[in-house]
C-alpha cells in the first residue's frame, strides 16, 4: 500500500509497527503517528507521561572559541550569556529577517555546543551554517548517529529519577550528563508539550534499550506525532514549516522575546526595519465555541472581510473545542471574533492569548521536603 | 475488519440498512478506523432532502475534517442527536450506536448501485494491498 522507499527511518521503526502504530511521512521520515489513538494520547501525557521517537531531529556539535568564532552573528540567540549547561531556544534568519529554522542551542563548556533543530531543516541549516562560519568555528553533523527521546508529563521526573544515580534536579531549560545504559548522556528539562518533561540524547544504537527501559514503566505509554501536534498546540508553540518558515519574520510570529537585540546577527536589520515600520501580518491564536475545529489553510474573516488564514488548527483534547493559529493583515483584539471559512464551513471563533491551555506542568520546580 | 452481512456499502465507506421504505446510514468500520478520534460530526437537518453521492456531512477527526455522502437519496426522517456531544460513539459502535440519520427512501432502485457486504469486503481488502 505504501510507497516509503525514500522515507528515512528510526532506529525504532520495527518496534513501532509491534506496537500497532499507524506510520507516515513526516519532514522525510517515516514516523509513528499515533498508537492507541491521538485523544487518549494526548490526555495519557498531560495526565502521566509519554514517551516520544525524535530521533528524526538533527543535531550539530560545534566548537567554537566565542573571542574567535563568528557563530553568535548565525543565531538571534546571545551565546556569550549562555551559562554552561543551560539551553536556549531561538532562530537562524537569512537576510530579509525570514527563519530558516527555529531551534535550542546547549551550552556544554565554555568552548562546546549542540544545536538541535527540526528534521526537514538539518540539511539547510548546515549549508547555511557552513556558509558563513568562519575556521575558528568547528562544525559537525551528528544527527546520524544520535537519536533523542522526549519523556514528557507530570510523572516524568519521578519516573526518570527511578532509571538514573544521580539526582535529576534540572531547572526548566537545563541539562546536565548523566549514566544510562553504560553512556554519559545529555538530559535536558526541555519539550514541545508545555509539560514538566525532558529530552534525552542517546546514541542511535542504544535507543531501542532506553525505549524499552523507559516503557517497561506502567506510567508511561508511547505517543506518535499525532498527540505531540495537539500538545504543541495548545501550548501555543510554532511548528515549522506551517507556522514559521522563510517567509515568516520572528516579530510577525509574535515571538520577539527570543530575540536579542543588544546583539548582531543575520537578519537584525530587516527585523529592525519591520519593527518601525510595522509588521504587515501578525499571528493570532483563536477558539472556536464549538467541537468544530478551523484547519491549515482556512480564511480568517473580520466582519467578512478576508484578512488572513489559517496555519495550525485541530480540535483540542484538552479543551474539547477547535483551536487555531494564523496570519491576519490587521490588527483584531483579543477578545473580538472572526470567522474561519472553507467553502460552506464557517466557523465562529473569538481570539485568545496563548497559551490555550494554561495548567501544564512545564515549569514546576521540584518541591522540596 | 467489521462488515455485517445485512448492509448495502458504498466507495467511499458509509453503510445503508434498509427496513422496508426506510433506510439507517453511517459510515463503516474501515471509514472510523482510518479518520482516527471523531471530534465533530455536521449531521444533516431533520426534512432535508439528500441525493445519492451527494454530499450529505461532515466527519470531523482530530487531523482532518472528511465528506460524508449519501448512499441513497431520501428525505431525512431522524438525526442522531447523541452524536453531537459523544461523536467518539461512531469509533466505539460504527453501525450500532454511532449511526448518522434515518431516511424515508425516495427511489429504491438506487440500492443496486451499492455493493454487498461480500463485494465491499473484496473492494476494502483490494484498497490494503
Amino acid at each position: 500500500m505504501e510507497e516509503n522507499i525514500d522515507l528515512a527511518v528510526t532506529p525504532l521503526v520495527d518496534t513501532h509497527k509491534n506496537l500497532g502504530a499507524k506510520l507516515a511521512p513526516f519532514g522525510g521520515w517515516l514516523m509513528p503517528i499515533q498508537y492507541s489513538g491521538i485523544i487518549e494520547e494526548h490526555n495519557w501525557t498531560r495526565a502521566n507521561a509519554g514517551l516520544f521517537d525524535i530521533c528524526h531531529m538533527g543535531e550539530f556539535a560545534i566548537e567554537a572559541d566565542l573571542s574567535k568564532s563568528n557563530l553568535g552573528d548565525l543565531l538571534t540567540v546571545n551565546l556569550k550569556s549562555m551559562p554552561e549547561g543551560s539551553c536556549r531556544y531561538g532562530f537562524m534568519l537569512n537576510e530579509m529577517g525570514g527563519i530558516i529554522d527555529d531551534l535550542v542551542v546547549y551550552r556544554i563548556s565554555e568552548f562546546k555546543w549542540m544545536i538541535v533543530v527540526n528534521a526537514a531543516t538539518t540539511s539547510t541549516d548546515e549549508a547555511h551554517l557552513r556558509k558563513y562560519i568562519n575556521s575558528a568555528t568547528n562544525l559537525e553533523n551528528i544527527s546520524v548517529h544520535l537519536g533523542k527521546l522526549d519523556l514528557q508529563g507530570p510523572e516524568s521526573r519521578s519516573l526518570l529519577q527511578g532509571l538514573i544515580a544521580e539526582d535529576l534536579e534540572l531547572k526548566y531549560y537545563t541539562f546536565g550528563y548523566f549514566n544510562l545504559l553504560g553512556e554519559n548522556i545529555i538530559i535536558s528539562r526541555t519539550g514541545y508539550t508545555g509539560e514538566l518533561g525532558y529530552e534525552l540524547y542517546m546514541p542511535n544504537k542504544k535507543i531501542p534499550e532506553l525505549w524499552e527501559k523507559i516503557l517497561t514503566d506502567k506510567r508511561v505509554k508511547p505517543i506518535g506525532l499525532g498527540a505531540r501536534d495537539t500538545l504543541r498546540l495548545e501550548i501555543g508553540y510554532s511548528l515549522y514549516g506551517q507556522d514559521i518558515d522563510q517567509n515568516t519574520t520572528p516579530l510577525e510570529a509574535g515571538l520577539e522575546y527570543f530575540i536579542d537585540w543588544e546583539k548582531e546577527f543575520i537578519g537584525k536589520a530587516a527585523l529592525k526595519k519591520e519593527k518601525e515600520k510595522g509588521v504587515p501580518k501578525r499571528m493570532i491564536a483563536f477558539a472556536s465555541g464549538s467541537r468544530r475545529s478551523p484547519r491549515h489553510n482556512y480564511r480568517i474573516l473580520y466582519k467578512g472581510e478576508d484578512i488572513g488564514s489559517v496555519t495550525s488548527g485541530s480540535f483540542s483534547p484538552s479543551l474539547g473545542v477547535g483551536i487555531g493559529m494564523g496570519y491576519i493583515s490587521r490588527e483584531v483584539k483579543t477578545g473580538e471574533l472572526v470567522d474561519l471559512v472553507e467553502g460552506s464551513v464557517s466557523i465562529n471563533a473569538k481570539v485568545v492569548n496563548k497559551p490555550f491551555y494554561k495548567n501544564g506542568s512545564a515549569k514546576c520546580e521540584r518541591v522540596k521536603k | 475488519m467489521n462488515i455485517p452481512d445485512n448492509l448495502f456499502y458504498t466507495k467511499d465507506h458509509e453503510w445503508a440498512k434498509i427496513e422496508g421504505d426506510s433506510a439507517k446510514l453511517g459510515i463503516t468500520d474501515f471509514a472510523q478506523s482510518s479518520l482516527g478520534d471523531i471530534t465533530f460530526i455536521d449531521l444533516p437537518k431533520i426534512g432535508a432532502k439528500i441525493k445519492q453521492s451527494e454530499l450529505y456531512s461532515t466527519v470531523e477527526s482530530v487531523k482532518a475534517a472528511s465528506d460524508v455522502y449519501a448512499p441513497l437519496s431520501g428525505e431525512v426522517l431522524k438525526v442522531n442527536d447523541e452524536l453531537i456531544n459523544h461523536p467518539e460513539m461512531v469509533n466505539k459502535s460504527p453501525y450500532e450506536s454511532g449511526w448518522f440519520s434515518i431516511i424515508k427512501i425516495s427511489d429504491p432502485a438506487e440500492k443496486d448501485r451499492l455493493m454487498t457486504s461480500l463485494q465491499y469486503k473484496e473492494y476494502v481488502e483490494g484498497l490494503s494491498k
